[in-house]
């Protein structure tokens, strides 16, 4: 069956259509604790311009944004305000890992530096480099757009499906640390 | 450097145990814990060290040769004379209490709350001495020689976020 | 700038006990006129402040424990992450104390290039944090000027050591390498373009009506509560103490330099921003004199003194070079440390910055203690700000000028 359409107009999906005006109208919760913070100025700043990719509208309420860009090391004491902003932020979200400190812990393996927040917390992105240039963070949010658009958001199923829902497997090998109690086994009984 | 002299000379006079030494151009003297407060509000009072440039202390747990656990350090300058001079107080396990120099100098006030925080000394008389930088319910010292860099797993006692309960 | 005189603050504090109207606000940790993770838990009345109690620690990481752990080199890219906006000045900072302890002397060469990075961290400081008050105060134009010529000053630490802002350029006893004629020609062209823009920059909001009202008479903090709370750098100096380590105490051969130390008397947050601006200027003129007369020689200490790690090319082509690094590197072998206790003070854009150092013979520190004037600075944050309104207090933060990492270390 072909029907005659006009040349200003593109058949689409309408799940690939709602995942372009999502990839291309990101607004970013600037989460920025630490030195990246000062590059993710930059990066918002002239010389960068991330207007480019339409992802340069800053809001510092989590309620109106839907990209979290963790920029900086995570503090035990900031750890629950991140986990309380990450759930104000309403459905589809993503969150990208800006640095080194935020995914790993970096050079910060103190005792008061939480070991990179995807331990806690969902990461869509993980950005290295201490501080990664504006590029890197660029770069990271093309992907990122790329990966919204493969995703598929209407319905938002994809966020229940198992996989997702997975921790990720380094963190299954790092158990939490307590004080061990060494229970010696009572040798004689089985002789 | 005379009126450095002078000044830990009537320093000396007036308080019997004040020992002195001198390292790359800095003047220390340490005065005892009993005598301690008397000593700085001199120094404040009299001798015109009016800035309190830095409040810390050291934990000589594992130095070589140490015979005092803590050592407090309060780096004084005057800005009249442009004078320098470190005042060290020696402090040992039971009694880690020293007066605060709050009445003093303003500025000490979150530099105690900081070495309290770091170290668990106790600051009589100040005004607010609760944790400044470490939570409330942080119970170590962490930069006591005693506690390991990587802490005791405090950093992860944290519930799990997911992406289905989020 | 004219002397004023601060009017009799209404005791607030008083009116609170008898009153039951106040209202608790919460002021961050994560909000945009903080820039950083602080907290302020203020008491309202109405929209003005009766008091203001702060919560740091939001980013607390540990430097000092880490300082016992790490060399005196490797411990240089851990000051970067310190005062984020002026890393060159922390290196230089930490370096000055570690040589002051080891008793290292500099060659001319070094130190000329070590008040090239720190002057230009300074001006890359206080662009910052008087561009970030302009933004808080309406000025985004302003804050737009401010950035691009830190973009520039970028380039320059990009061409010198390889980084943008996180440089750890400095090494114990010299730095990392020589600095390049490239480098030279570029701080030249920026000392050319940059005081026009400071120009511009002044034009923009000395006289604008909006900014003055904001900052004038806010937060005002008198020559002998600066003096008490320990205050030192620009805040200190806009409150009429003529206090700087540079003159005071002079370090790195800064006695060689004709420079101004920039002051006001008024105590505000306008002379704050104002003793911030006449900074850069002498910045600039410091820069010129010695961008003009870098002495000619080696930049590091020679191989033989087995203080400074030699460049790759003596490592691999000499056996002094290579015995030096192998010396230098290994653990409990490099410096020959005294079991002595120093405190070294050099001025920053922030202020003091200095480093207490315990050294016990090993190559690694067994205290380092930083003493950070930010964290000095914002103990005072609530006595500016008691009697003043909501809105204020993003003015009263800027001309602080808080670091949180500085701040919480």
């Amino acid at each position: 069956m072909a029907i005659e359409l006009p040349e200003n107009v593109v058949i689409s999906k309408l799940d690939s259509l709602g995942s372009w005006c999502r990839k291309n109208s990101l607004w970013p919760m600037p989460f920025a604790t630490a030195c990246c913070g000062i590059e993710l100025m930059a990066t918002g700043a002239s010389r960068h311009d991330l207007a480019r990719f339409g992802a340069e509208v800053f809001r510092f309420s989590p309620r109106q944004c839907d990209l979290m860009i963790v920029a900086g090391r995570v503090a035990m004491k900031m750890l629950p305000v991140l986990q309380r902003i990450w759930q104000q932020m309403h459905e589809p979200k993503w969150c990208i890992s800006m640095g080194a400190c935020a995914s790993t812990g970096g050079v910060f393996d103190t005792y008061a530096v939480v070991q990179g927040i995807d331990r806690f917390i969902p990461v869509d992105m993980y950005v290295p480099g201490c501080p990664p240039r504006p590029e890197q963070l660029i770069q990271a949010i093309i992907d990122l757009q790329d990966k919204i658009q493969a995703e598929g958001t209407i319905g938002g199923r994809e966020f229940n499906t198992f996989a997702r829902q997975q921790r990720k497997r380094a963190l299954m090998e790092l158990p939490i640390i307590r004080t061990p109690q060494i229970v010696l086994p009572n040798r004689q009984g089985t002789n | 450097m005379s009126s450095l002299s002078k000044v830990v000379a009537s320093l000396k006079e007036r308080f019997s145990e004040v020992a002195e030494s001198e390292f790359r151009g800095l003047t220390r003297v340490v005065v005892p814990q009993s005598q301690c407060f008397e000593a700085l509000t001199c120094l404040k009072g009299e001798f015109g060290f009016d800035m309190l440039v830095d409040l810390t202390c050291v934990d000589y747990l594992n130095f070589r040769d140490a015979t005092d656990r803590f050592g407090l350090v309060y780096l004084l300058a005057s800005m009249e004379d442009n004078l320098r001079l470190t005042v060290r107080v020696m402090l040992n396990e039971p009694d880690l209490t020293v007066p605060s120099v709050v009445p003093l100098w303003e500025g000490a006030n979150w530099m105690e709350r900081e070495v309290w925080d770091m170290f668990g000394i106790l600051f009589e008389g100040h005004p607010d001495l609760r944790r400044i930088l470490l939570p409330e319910e942080f119970e170590a010292h962490p930069l006591r020689k005693d506690y390991p860099l990587q802490g005791r797993g405090e950093r992860h006692n944290f519930p799990v976020l997911t992406r289905g309960e989020a | 700038m004219a002397t004023t005189t601060s009017p009799p603050r209404p005791d607030f504090a008083k009116d609170a006990r008898e009153e039951d109207y106040l209202w608790t606000l919460n002021f961050g940790p994560q909000h945009p006129a903080t820039h950083t993770t602080l907290r302020i838990v203020l008491k309202l009345d109405g929209e003005r402040v009766v008091d203001a109690v702060p919560d740091i620690g939001y980013l607390h990481s540990g430097f000092e424990k880490i300082g016992e752990h790490l060399d005196y080199n490797q411990y240089v890219t851990v000051t970067d992450r310190m005062n984020y906006i002026s890393p060159m000045a922390n290196n230089v900072a930490w370096h000055h104390a570690v040589e002051t302890l080891l008793g290292i002397e500099l060659t001319p060469r070094c130190k000329y290039i070590r008040v090239i990075i720190s002057e230009l961290a300074r001006i890359s400081d206080h662009l910052l944090s008087t561009g970030a008050m302009g933004l808080d105060t309406g000025a985004f134009t302003f804050f737009l000027y401010a950035f691009y010529q830190r973009e520039k000053i970028y380039d320059i630490f990009e061409t010198l050591c390889g980084a943008r802002f996180t440089n750890s350029y400095t090494r114990v006893g010299g730095v990392m390498h020589d600095i390049t004629p490239l480098v030279v020609e570029k701080i030249r062209a920026f000392l050319k373009d940059f005081p026009k823009t400071i120009d511009d920059m002044e034009k923009l909001l000395n006289r604008n009506r909006i900014f003055v009202d904001r900052t004038k008479g806010v937060g005002i903090l008198t020559k002998e509560e600066a003096i008490n709370r320990s205050c030192t750098g620009p805040i200190a100096r806009a409150s009429g103490v003529t206090r700087d380590v540079r003159k005071d105490q002079p370090y790195l051969g800064y006695e060689d330099f004709d420079f101004q130390v920039c002051c006001a008397k008024a105590g505000d947050c306008f002379a704050r921003y104002y003793v911030r601006m006449a900074e850069m200027r002498e910045s600039v003129k410091i820069l010129q004199q010695a961008i003009e007369s870098i002495p000619p020689g080696p930049a590091n200490i020679g191989v033989d003194e087995r203080t400074t790690l030699p460049t790759k090319q003596q490592v691999y082509q000499t056996i002094e070079g290579t015995i030096t690094h192998f010396e230098l590197v290994m653990a409990n072998r490099g410096f020959e440390v005294p079991c002595e206790e120093v405190y070294a003070a050099t001025e920053t854009g922030n202020g003091e910055l200095g480093f207490y150092i315990a050294g016990d013979g090993s190559d690694v520190a067994y205290r380092a203690r930083c003493r950070p004037p930010s964290f000095i600075h914002f103990a005072t944050f609530p006595h500016l700000i008691r009697g003043h309104t909501l809105s204020d207090i993003v003015a009263v933060l800027g001309s602080l000028n808080i670091i949180a990492a500085e701040l919480d270390r």
